[in-house]
């Protein structure tokens, strides 16, 4: 089965476009995902930009609006993900646990659906 | 197993631990028991102390300190015992080694000789199976059993006796190097290839540990391709298993039956691993001074991969791709494969010439993709009886009922429609 490891970093909402994330940080996250990729779990993943940068289509009323970050609004926004292959879900938990996560992250676990014949 | 989290745990650490201490002890059938010692002692503490904060280097620690106490013991009291003098001969040299705190590295190297022991030539088939599902898989016997369809004391004794081979055979805990490299590595690959095909052939029915088994393959094959990353024909082989297991939510259709490649609805394959099979060919490509049958087996696969429609493929390549894997490996059914991708890319003619040649090979008869091919290629040229009689033949050959369904559908269909 798959699952996503969402990372949410605290913070993360507020930060100004083009904020890098610490290369100190970057490398004990590259040693991570090389563990991950050494184990044969890791199908792919990806860091994103701040929300700043991004953009949010809402769908009120059934027409497209769109708004320009940053979102006021938002609490926690997603800073990227893992997509990893294991057997369990405590399986993607452990792995979860051993990532060199800040104290003001948090990773959020969730299965991708099955298709069936999967 | 009591804990679904420790179960967890040992799922991502056992081959690794089972590696370590073989490293200390020379005999993987003594570290797997050293190592469930420590499994063992983690099912007693974590509970109530909790799973430590790094539970890999906890489980290593307590497999080799009980490795090296059993080495000293014996060493003291000058046992002889074959299974054991073996591996007391070495241990000085190992302990001063492992006294170092063991780097990352040092761990896959330990890896890679734990993958080329438990498939080793001098075992059978079936027990390279049992053994790297069991020893790298971190498959229970019981799993084990119920993916192969076997009772569980045939599979544990299938592991018992290939354990006591490699014993008796000393096959020291080395990975090859030099000229036995390559033969090793294909004993390998083709340990990892089987497992993936055994599980990709289940069908829908089965217990799901059976499909299962292409997973475990496929994660076998990606560790593999880390440790040893220079060896192009790794890649091949991960490029292969990735590409072939984007389809298999195409592969049958909705009461499990096969749908061929041709008619496969392409949308449905996964274009994540179809990208991840591609960049695996094309690295074992840039490795490679001449493409080996699992990189040649890849490209073809890749080349449906690449088509945005059955009619898009390109057959001329596909053509020259299985010319190049006769001339090195050859074999009748490549030639069959070749035959097909002829008729399609130059012709059904061209194709029936080539088909007609391998019915003289004793090495095909019986085999129902023969007649089938041929069923195919007549048909296309508008011999409809012959193309009757021929899908009849290969359903009377296949013991595959689904598959036999889907011939004589073909039979059926060429004689109410003859001119279509």
């Amino acid at each position: 089965m798959r699952f996503m490891m969402i990372m949410i970093p605290g913070g993360y909402e507020k930060a100004a476009p083009g904020t890098m994330p610490d290369p100190e940080r970057v490398a004990e996250m590259m040693k991570y995902n090389d563990e991950l990729r050494k184990a044969g779990v890791l199908l792919a993943l990806d860091g994103l930009h701040p929300p700043s940068a991004g953009v949010r289509v809402s769908f009120k009323g059934g027409t497209p609006a769109v708004k320009d970050g940053p979102f006021a609004e938002a609490k926690e926004v997603v800073g990227g993900y893992w997509l990893i292959q294991v057997k369990s879900k405590e399986e993607a938990v452990e792995w979860a646990k051993r990532c060199p996560a800040s104290d003001n992250e948090v990773i959020e676990v969730r299965q991708v659906h099955d298709f069936p014949g999967d | 197993m009591t804990s679904p989290a420790i179960e967890a745990v040992w799922r991502i650490e056992s081959a690794r631990v089972i590696a370590g201490v073989a490293r200390i002890v020379r005999d993987i059938g003594l570290a797997e028991d050293l190592a469930n010692d420590a499994l063992v002692a983690a099912l007693e503490q974590w509970p109530t102390e909790g799973i430590p904060r790094n539970p890999g280097a906890w489980l290593m620690a307590i497999a080799r300190r009980r490795a090296l106490d059993l080495l000293r013991w014996n060493k003291r009291t000058e046992r002889k015992h074959q299974e054991y003098s073996w591996a007391s001969s070495t241990v000085a040299e190992d302990y001063v080694a492992n006294l170092n705190s063991l780097m990352d590295d040092e761990i896959g190297d330990d890896l890679l000789r734990l993958i080329f022991t438990a498939c080793h030539p001098v075992l059978s088939t079936d027990a390279r199976v049992a053994l790297t599902l069991r020893l790298l898989g971190g498959l229970t016997t019981a799993e084990i059993a119920r993916a192969f369809l076997s009772p569980e004391p045939t599979i544990a004794q299938r592991i018992v006796r290939a354990k006591r081979t490699l014993a008796e055979a000393r096959v020291p805990f080395e990975a090859p190097r030099g000229a036995e490299l390559a033969a090793r590595l294909t004993s390998v690959l083709e340990i990892i290839y089987l497992i993936f095909n055994e599980g990709y052939t289940a069908s829908a029915g089965d217990d799901w540990l059976r499909p299962a088994l292409y997973e475990d393959a496929l994660r076998l094959g990606r560790i593999l391709a880390e440790l040893a990353s220079g060896e192009p024909e790794v890649h091949g082989l991960v490029a292969l298993m990735e590409i072939q297991s984007s389809r298999s939510r195409a592969r049958t259709g909705p009461s499990g039956e096969p749908i061929l490649l041709l008619e496969q609805d392409r949308g449905l394959w996964d274009q994540l691993l179809v990208r991840r099979g591609l960049a695996s060919l094309e690295r074992a490509e840039r490795l490679a001074n001449q493409r080996g049958p699992y990189t040649l087996q890849a490209a073809i696969a890749a080349c449906h991969a690449r088509a945005v429609a059955a009619d898009a493929t390109d057959w001329r390549r596909i053509v020259d791709l299985y010319s190049e894997l006769g001339e090195i490996s050859p074999s009748p059914i490549v030639e069959l494969n070749r035959a097909v991708a002829v008729g399609m890319a130059y012709g059904a003619s061209a194709g029936l010439e080539l088909v007609d040649k391998l019915c003289a090979d004793a090495r095909l008869i019986g085999y129902h993709l023969l007649p089938s091919v041929r069923g195919d290629l007549l048909a296309k040229l508008g011999r409809s009886e012959e193309a009757v009689s021929e899908f009849a033949r290969a359903a009377s050959m296949t013991r595959n009922t689904r598959e036999r369904d889907l011939l004589l559908e073909r039979a059926r269909a060429i004689t109410e429609y003859p001119n279509r």
